[in-house]
């Protein structure tokens, strides 16, 4: 201990980690990191080999090489609309739900009256999973005993607005995009309210009009705002998946990556390798996204 | 609350969690006691569990001390996780389906060897006992009922309109039209769920082809690019525009709703799907007819009949023990007879027993006509999804016929992308 203590007070300054101080943060970082590797790193390693075997849950696991992802991207009609379909859910909130709910935000922030309420409704959604919004999507959208039918009042060819593979995936972004704006409208009306008036007052002072004052001075100043409804549109994008099972379990024109890692793994006869195959092609798209995200951090940081 | 109080508050509470589980797992010990058996089922909806419930009661009533755990799990989940059930720790008599999809089981050493067992069963079929043997010609499942797919209908739309039942396919498609000049929706047709439209191919390719072809294209030998196949998705296409349009977004509930409305005129069904629409007092008005012949050669030979039944686990730690095996045998030895089996059917008339010894005097009239229809089969087929490859099934033919139904059109390209990847998965093990 005294050639410990002598040490220290050799570097005193920079350093003043006692050896339980090292030990603490060991065990505290420590604890996460085999965390971290057990439940994220490990299934996502184990799902990688995986995927270049046929292995089906059941016994011997044989490799075969690439042959999962020749078959996935040549041989399996349901891929590439699935893969698109995720890409149209990222530009449809990023585009019209994010914008939107950004929209009403600023909206309520002016001050409209009743915001309260509106406030409230338009948040409620955002409480229902998914899952469930997917049942009210059907009982608004089913063909026969639907609500819209019902009120558009065309019984000789009612439109089959699940059921018609050209139309379904805009009913259920549209159902998605309801819970989503909500979701983004508290987010901005947060960061709305620690905006400083005075950033405004002094625009207007400046001769700038509602619009200049809003993209010049408001929208910049939200910018860890703009960040945090960036990642969570693309996490919600590429996680979608509740919905259209609730649906319709993800067939019939409303495929998604999600949907078909889990038709492949989960149930009977599982073709485990060839999911797990989907399943590191949805990885990937998700790794291009947390990497730019990262690297824009980083350098926004190094900027600061 | 201070932070003591909340963590004791925690800790009693881990304790209220775990406390349970740990004197549940005491309890059964490696084994059991020899005289409980764990049942593993699927039929969670209210009229088959209560009526498995009394079947049950009365084996125990009859067994001398032996008891029976029932472990009721949701139906579509138990299905979906049938695989890491029967590895991990299953119960150890279990319910589940004839055929392929237990012969798939059976070949993966997941299930127990009953043929001593059907040594001394009376009262079924040949063909009941082909759908309960694995392909290494040994017994693995006790049959318990079943229930017949047919084109149903209501006998008072039919006496009001004098519709006759059809006999061929040009018939049918006669009637059909009649039906939608009379502005009805000829044939109520929904395939939301994947499964229902799945009945009407099997009925076509085997009225076409005949049992033996279907059978062997749904065990991935034939080559769905055949002319043969073609024909099938052909006729279908000729009956599409009587089918009630939209299909994709239908649930049998609703079009079975239809029916029940006298909006459709004929659906192909289940045994137990119109009865579950229809309300009490209309049950008497459902009626069938067997799907029309198109073939000469096969005429109405072959049935399509799901037969549910039970099976013991391979894996269940229980079995080990020789007692608890020998009651699990006992308690499918007893199912096994016409009498366990109209103790359920009582509860349950949406089904018909599998036995011939069983009582058919307190049939109703549509039950009888099932009997009827079943024991006049030379051939039993079980279900799409249920003679074939379970993978193949779910992920291959659901968003195939899908994708008929909205684009009839383009066969060739549709029969080419199955047999592709037909090949795929049949040749990965």
């Amino acid at each position: 201990m005294s050639f410990l203590s002598e040490r220290r007070t050799e570097r005193r300054g920079p350093r003043r980690f006692s050896g339980r101080d090292l030990a603490v943060i060991g065990l505290l970082l420590g604890i996460p990191v085999l965390l971290d590797i057990a439940i994220v790193w490990g299934p996502t390693l184990a799902s990688i080999v995986l995927s270049f075997t046929s292995w089906d849950g059941i016994g011997d696991i044989n490799w075969v090489g690439t042959q999962n992802y020749v078959n996935l991207f040549t041989n399996y009609p349901q891929f590439w609309p699935a893969a698109r379909h995720n890409l149209l859910w990222l530009a449809f909130l990023g585009l019209v739900a994010a914008p939107f709910g950004l929209f009403l935000a600023v909206l309520i922030d002016r001050g409209v009256r009743f915001s309260r309420f509106y406030q409230s409704t338009l948040y409620m959604p955002v409480v229902l999973s998914l899952a469930v919004v997917g049942f009210i999507a059907q009982l608004i959208f089913s063909r026969d005993q639907g609500a819209l039918n019902a009120i558009i009042g065309d019984t000789r060819s009612p439109t089959d607005w699940l059921g018609d593979p050209d139309l379904n995936i805009w009913m259920v972004l549209l159902a998605a995009a309801w819970r989503h704006t909500g979701y983004v409208m508290i987010l901005y009306l947060a960061g709305l309210k620690a905006v400083d008036p005075s950033l405004k007052e002094a625009a207007a002072i400046d001769g700038a009009n509602e619009a200049q004052t809003f993209f010049r001075i408001v929208f910049p100043t939200l910018r860890p705002v703009n960040v945090i409804v960036g990642v969570i549109t693309v996490i919600e994008s590429l996680r979608a998946f509740d919905i259209v099972y609730a649906v319709n379990h993800g067939r019939n024109g409303l495929e998604l990556l999600s949907v078909l890692v889990t038709d492949n793994i989960i149930g009977e006869a599982s073709r485990v390798g060839f999911g797990s195959a989907i399943a590191v092609v949805l990885l990937t798209v998700s790794l291009g996204f947390v990497v730019t995200y990262l690297v824009q951090e980083l350098r926004g940081e190094k900027n600061r | 609350m201070s932070r003591r109080n909340l963590l004791r508050g925690a800790a009693v509470g881990a304790g209220a969690i775990t406390l349970p589980s740990l004197l549940t797992a005491c309890s059964s010990g490696p084994g059991g006691d020899g005289k409980t058996i764990h049942l593993g089922s699927n039929s969670s909806d209210p009229i088959p569990k209560k009526a498995f419930a009394d079947a049950f009661k009365a084996y125990e009533a009859q067994s001398g001390g032996r008891k029976i755990e029932v472990n009721t799990v949701d139906h579509n989940t138990f299905q979906e996780n049938i695989n890491k059930y029967l590895q991990g720790n299953p119960d150890d008599v279990f319910m589940w389906f004839a055929g392929y999809r237990m012969q798939f089981f059976a070949k993966k050493g997941l299930l127990h060897d009953i043929s001593d067992n059907w040594q001394h069963y009376e009262g079924f079929s040949s063909a009941l006992k082909a759908q309960s043997t694995g392909e290494d010609g040994k017994q693995y499942l006790t049959p318990y009922y079943y229930y017949p797919w047919a084109v149903f209908h209501r006998k008072s739309l039919f006496a009001d309109r004098g519709y006759q039942a059809p006999k061929t396919l040009d018939e049918y498609v006669a009637l059909a039209k009649q039906m939608k000049k009379d502005k009805l929706d000829p044939i109520a047709f929904c395939d939301k769920d994947g499964w229902p439209a799945m009945g009407t191919f099997d009925y076509i390719n085997m009225r076409t082809n005949g049992y033996d072809f279907h059978k062997s294209l749904m065990a991935g030998e034939e080559a769905w690019t055949d002319k043969r196949v073609k024909d099938v998705f052909d006729t279908w296409r000729r009956l599409l525009p009587y089918c009630q349009q939209g299909a994709n977004g239908r649930t049998w509930q609703e079009a079975a709703t239809s029916l029940q409305k006298k909006e459709a005129g004929m659906a192909v069904f289940g045994l137990p799907h119109p009865g579950a629409q229809f309300p009490k007092g209309e049950q008497e008005d459902i009626d069938f007819f067997p799907f029309p012949v198109i073939n000469p050669e096969h005429g109405q030979d072959a049935v399509e009949a799901p037969i549910d039944g039970f099976l013991l686990a391979k894996k269940s730690k229980n079995l080990k023990n020789k007692k608890t095996l020998e009651s699990a045998k006992d308690l499918v030895k007893w199912l096994a007879t016409g009498k366990a089996e109209d103790i359920y059917l009582k509860s349950d008339p949406n089904n018909i027993a599998v036995n011939d010894q069983a009582d058919i005097s307190q049939y109703s009239a549509l039950q009888k006509k099932a009997v009827e229809l079943v024991s006049g089969a030379k051939q039993i087929s079980q279900f799409l999804d249920r003679d074939t490859r379970p993978d193949f099934a779910s992920t291959v033919m659901i968003p195939a016929i899908q994708k008929f139904i909205s684009n009839p059109n383009d066969v060739d390209g549709l029969v080419n992308d199955i047999e592709r990847q037909k090949k795929t998965i049949f040749a990965s093990d």
